[in-house]
């Protein structure tokens, strides 16, 4: 069978791929080694957190399928940061693990171009360095222009149990033992990476009165900038908040050298944020407690997830750790905790388009370039669905800037600095973040979404009516003044009534830090959203902070234009540091912004690169 | 940039020896090629090899020649230094040789320069090794070197990791807003902890004030009308203690008459117009009162005769109090018709100028005011120049800034914005934030060679 673009797994980053693939109108296959596990959450249950939320408003966005299904597959849902600043707020949903996958399916099946296919991906067509198709282990050939991969954890995973280890991925699906071997033998740096999850308990043989409740958000709140919320705050499921104590501490202490990852029995490399429990208990030793949440995965079964209690420990003395924690005393483990390892690519291999530098239209995506969370593997699933359609209609691929989006950092981190653990986006690695906030995701990303085909032009209005909204608001507040008179009560709180003398425009009261955009809605006459106030408040409060930001992101720009010819020869240049060298080299930045990125690339070496390019290249330009 | 180039690295002029210095890939078989003695391409790195400078037979001087191979050199490039014997022809004509052999003349501070660039030393000690090259006494010397070691560098380097310590403490707030465990990040907290950053660059920057005074010296104007004894407090001056610097005439410094060193300090005295006694220089003050040298000195020795009434005139000058100043009332010995309530809170020395009194108590009101013990201790974290006071300021208005915000209570994300200006600030001194300018401007500066 030939496709225009065939994507293996159906994990978050394949069917975002899949979806976007299809919507650009190219004949796409999905095929994955299981339909059941389609859009799988096989660990936390939530969608979003902190700066995921973020992408997950961006996936939206840009068209892609996360945010949509999120928004009517949950059973809570909240802000987070919502006592913070504007910049480091975040949505986060508890997923139903069985609903969502529905969902998802129903979004992927109503896909005219799309063909969803059952099979176990064991080998790889290539001629010329270039992609062609795949076989199956039945051996049956499929042909394509593009592959995108994303084959989560299945590349030779092995799931450890204390000192036991079976070689299969989550559910005991079995993996793709040939896969990782054939991409090694293609050229592709191979590593080692390793995540864990937590037990399942039964909530019937939890004391939930010794636990303290954790609601969702009495504000309705939606992932999507097209949906209006579908569900109803006042009933949503509740979470738990559970802590270890001295005795859990004692216990993993007394057993570490069972534990798969203290005992030698693993080599992947695990992530450092979020770190197994008796992690936990090794490095910050001090630590009297450690808060753990106890969350319901689905209405239609009773597993409880225990998160922040991932560990590799046998089984036996993973119940005498949960036994150990208050309200848990009699708890029934439904599934114990595992760790999984499994082989991923070194993705300082890939550009910026997430296509292969080894092999032609071959892109991947998710945690196979070392990534972890759904969002995360969403997020570059949509890029490259996105790029692969681009490529086979001869266009230039979408590569999202740092000071454009989230997606962007994580790509760009990827592919300039590559990972040594699963990459876990923080807010902290978007030096831009000011800008790239969860209200204005649709602003900064819609219109690149529309231009590939995967926002409707009833989407795209919605934007402009948007933009129109916040011009018109922000004229309302120019051109409204407050009188001494006319003052209400919260401004007369907040100010001293002299300073409005002259009277003073709305605009200038709400740079003031004591006035709130709700003390001013009495005197606005026109009706806007609450997101319309809520982003233009956010836009003249902290204009100068913006401002400021904005003129870091033209610094950048300017780097970001000076391109690197793609047949720079680095031996030749002579006075760079060897280091620098070897990681320019390796890494071949597209722009010298990005060569400034990579670590082990100094000032001087940049001013150096900088004067090598004057002289060799200006003439060209 | 990996090209060869040459200088002479010492002064010109009537030394016992000087220096050409050579660095680049091929210098070591350029050297060669003049050089009668052992075959320096086979010599061990780092060794001193005894020979003649020879112009095909001719031979032009009996040299050493210190042959240095990369990477372990001030350049990290090839290193050939040729010692001659003094003399500005035959230096010169070693130049010239190895001008037309393949090596081309080294821009101002280009030596530095590749240093730099070869991630020898960093911004600072570029810096110093500037000013090293210029010192011209022992405590300038010691402040040059003192940035070539990097103490400036580790005192920035400390206050940024400050910095981002505090960034990680708000990021974990960030970023893990559900763990219960990671201590919140007050307001508070950020104003005390910012405060004193603050307060250490502030330290920085008025002992720098120090630092230009080790660097460049301290300037004083004799003033006074004439005959009052001006010349004769400046000749002594220029006699007692060695001056190191006369009459440079034709340079920018033609106003500085001669410079001293008072216990290690460079001490400039600045001629009032030539002190020309035709000519009332107070009449000309007073008209002018911009006048470069009064605006440029940095401590005015005000001359008045005990002998004579003050002027109108010149008690506008006097009672000026912009300038830190000493009031010399010469000729002790006559009658005194000065009317001391006119010069309240002024810094009065009696002395006489034939007799030598009061002369030495006045050097040591100059060291007095110019805290000659303090400046004379170890602290030598000082910033020497006006892009390293520029960037200390930024950085303090940046922390200004942040305190102001966490005062209004703005979120901790946009004070993030400050205090990553304020670490950029920083790292720009020690030349860890890339700047595209940066460097072009810097070693302009540099002289020739190093």
């Amino acid at each position: 069978m030939n496709y225009d673009v065939i994507v293996v797994g159906g994990g978050h980053a394949g069917c975002e791929a899949a979806h976007a693939s299809a919507m650009q109108g190219v004949k796409t296959a999905l095929i994955t080694s299981n339909i059941k596990n389609i859009a799988d959450m096989p660990c936390n249950p939530s969608i979003g957190g902190t700066a995921k939320g973020i992408v997950v408003r961006e996936i939206d966005a840009l068209g892609g399928l996360m945010g949509r299904v999120a928004d009517i597959s949950h059973l809570q849902i909240k802000m987070l940061n919502s006592g913070k600043g504007p910049a480091v707020k975040s949505l986060r949903a508890q997923g139903d693990k069985i609903i969502y996958p529905q969902n998802m399916v129903k979004e992927l099946k109503s896909l005219e171009n799309l063909t969803i296919i059952e099979a176990m991906v064991e080998d790889l067509i290539v001629e010329n360095n270039e992609i062609k198709g795949i076989i199956t282990q039945d051996n049956i050939s499929y042909f394509c222009d593009s592959l995108i991969l994303t084959t989560g954890t299945y590349l030779k995973s092995k799931i450890l149990v204390g000192s036991t280890n079976k070689e299969e991925g989550p559910h005991g699906e079995t993996s793709s033992k040939h896969l990782s071997d054939k991409l090694k033998n293609l050229g592709f740096e191979i590593q080692r990476l390793k995540t864990g999850t937590p037990p399942r308990l039964n909530p019937e043989t939890v004391d939930f009165s010794k636990l303290k409740e954790e609601c969702g958000d009495q504000t309705p709140w939606t992932f999507s900038f097209d949906l209006e919320p579908q569900y109803d705050v006042e009933n949503q499921e509740k979470c738990y908040l559970v802590y270890t104590n001295e005795n859990t501490h004692q216990i993993i202490k007394d057993n570490l050298t069972k534990s798969a990852m203290y005992g030698g029995y693993a080599e992947g490399i695990g992530p450092r944020y979020c770190p197994s429990i008796e992690d936990k208990i090794v490095r910050f030793a001090d630590k009297e407690r450690h808060q753990l949440f106890l969350e319901p995965e689905s209405k239609f079964y009773p597993d409880l997830y225990l998160q922040g209690f991932s560990t590799s420990m046998p089984e036996d003395v993973q119940e005498k750790m949960v036994h150990s924690l208050v309200g848990l005393e009699n708890a029934e483990i439904l599934k114990y905790a595992y760790a999984i390892e499994y082989d991923a690519i070194n993705p300082l291999q890939m550009y910026p388009s997430l296509e292969s530098k080894i092999i032609k239209n071959l892109y991947t995506a998710g945690q196979i370039n070392g990534t972890s969370g759904y969002e995360e593997a969403a997020g570059q699933g949509l890029i490259a669905g996105i790029n692969a359609g681009l490529k086979i209609k001869g266009k230039e691929p979408l590569i999202l800037k740092r000071n454009e989006s989230y997606i962007g950092v994580l790509i760009d981190d990827l592919v300039t600095k590559g990972t040594e653990e699963p990459y876990r986006l923080l807010t902290s690695r978007a030096e831009y973040r000011l800008i790239l906030r969860h209200d204005n995701a649709d602003l900064r990303l819609r219109k690149y979404g529309y231009e590939v085909g995967l926002i409707t032009e009833e989407q795209y209005n919605r934007l402009l009516n948007k933009e129109k909204n916040i011009d018109n608001l922000t004229n309302d507040l120019k051109n409204t003044k407050v009188h001494p008179k006319e003052i209400n009560n919260q401004i007369k709180e907040a100010l001293n009534i002299d300073e409005l003398q002259s009277g003073m425009s709305l605009y200038d009261l709400l740079k003031r830090p004591e006035i709130k955009m709700e003390y001013l809605k009495d005197y606005i006459e026109n009706i806007y959203p609450n997101d319309i106030f809520e982003i233009v408040e956010i836009a003249i409060k902290y204009e100068g902070y913006i401002a400021k930001t904005n003129r870091e992101v033209e610094k950048m720009l300017k780097l970001e234009s000076k391109k690197i010819p793609k047949d720079i020869d680095y031996n030749k240049i002579r006075n760079l540091a060897s280091e620098a060298k070897q990681k320019l080299d390796k890494i071949r930045p597209e722009t010298v912004a990005q060569a400034t990125r990579i670590s082990g690339v100094n000032p001087s070496d940049i001013a150096i690169l900088t004067v090598y390019l004057k002289k060799e290249y200006s003439k060209d330009e | 940039m990996t090209d060869n180039i040459c200088a002479i690295s010492t002064a010109l002029g009537a030394g016992a020896i000087s220096i050409v210095r050579c660095s680049g890939q091929d210098v070591v078989e350029i050297v060669n090629k003049l050089f009668k003695g052992n075959d320096l391409t086979k010599v061990q790195s780092h060794t001193i090899n005894y020979g003649f400078i020879v112009d095909k037979e001719e031979v032009i001087d009996e040299v050493l020649v210190s042959v240095m191979l990369e990477p372990n050199t001030f350049t990290c490039e090839n290193i050939v230094e040729i010692n001659c014997h003094g003399g500005i022809a035959t230096t010169n004509k070693v130049l010239e040789l190895l001008l037309t052999n393949g090596c081309r003349l080294a821009e101002p501070g280009e030596f530095t320069k590749r240093a730099f660039l070869n991630g020898r030393i960093d911004l600072v000690e570029a810096e110093g090794v500037n000013d090293l090259i210029f010192a011209e006494t022992e405590e300038s010397r010691k402040f040059a070197i003192n940035r070539v070691e990097g103490n400036l560098s580790n005192l920035i380097k400390k206050l940024r990791e400050s910095l981002v310590s505090m960034r990680a403490e708000f990021e974990v707030n960030f970023d893990y807003p559900e763990e219960s465990d990671a201590p919140e990040v007050t307001h508070k907290m950020v104003i005390e902890e910012l405060t004193k950053i603050k307060t250490k660059l502030e330290d920085l920057l008025n002992t720098s004030k120090d630092g230009e005074i080790i660097k460049n010296g301290i300037n004083i104007a004799i003033i006074g009308r004439p005959n009052v004894g001006k010349s004769s407090i400046l000749n002594h001056l220029l006699d007692q203690e060695k001056a190191i610097v006369t009459n440079i005439a034709g340079t920018t410094r033609d106003i500085v008459e001669g410079t001293i060193t008072l216990d290690g300090i460079k001490v400039n005295l600045i001629d009032t117009a030539g002190i020309r006694d035709t000519e009332d220089i107070v009449e000309k003050i007073g008209v002018d009162k911009s006048i470069n040298f009064f605006n440029k000195a940095d401590l005015v020795i005000y001359v008045l005769n005990n002998n004579e009434e003050i002027y109108e005139k010149e008690l506008s000058l006097i009672n000026d109090n912009s300038v830190e100043k000493i009031i010399f009332i010469n000729k002790n010995d006559l009658e005194s018709n000065i009317d001391i309530t006119k010069l309240q809170n002024q810094n009065i020395i009696y002395g006489n100028t034939v007799t030598e009194k009061g002369l030495d108590n006045l050097k040591e009101e100059i060291k007095r005011l110019f805290n000659f013990d303090k400046l004379k201790s170890n602290n030598y974290n000082l910033l020497a120049n006006a892009r390293q006071t520029a960037l200390v300021k930024k950085a303090i208005n940046a922390i200004n800034n942040a305190v102001e915000s966490t005062k209004n209570e703005v979120p901790l994300e946009m004070i993030a914005v400050d205090i990553d200006d304020a670490f950029n600030s920083l790292g720009e001194i020690i030349g860890e934030t890339y700047k595209d300018e940066l460097l072009d401007e810097l070693f302009s500066k540099f002289c020739l060679g190093k």
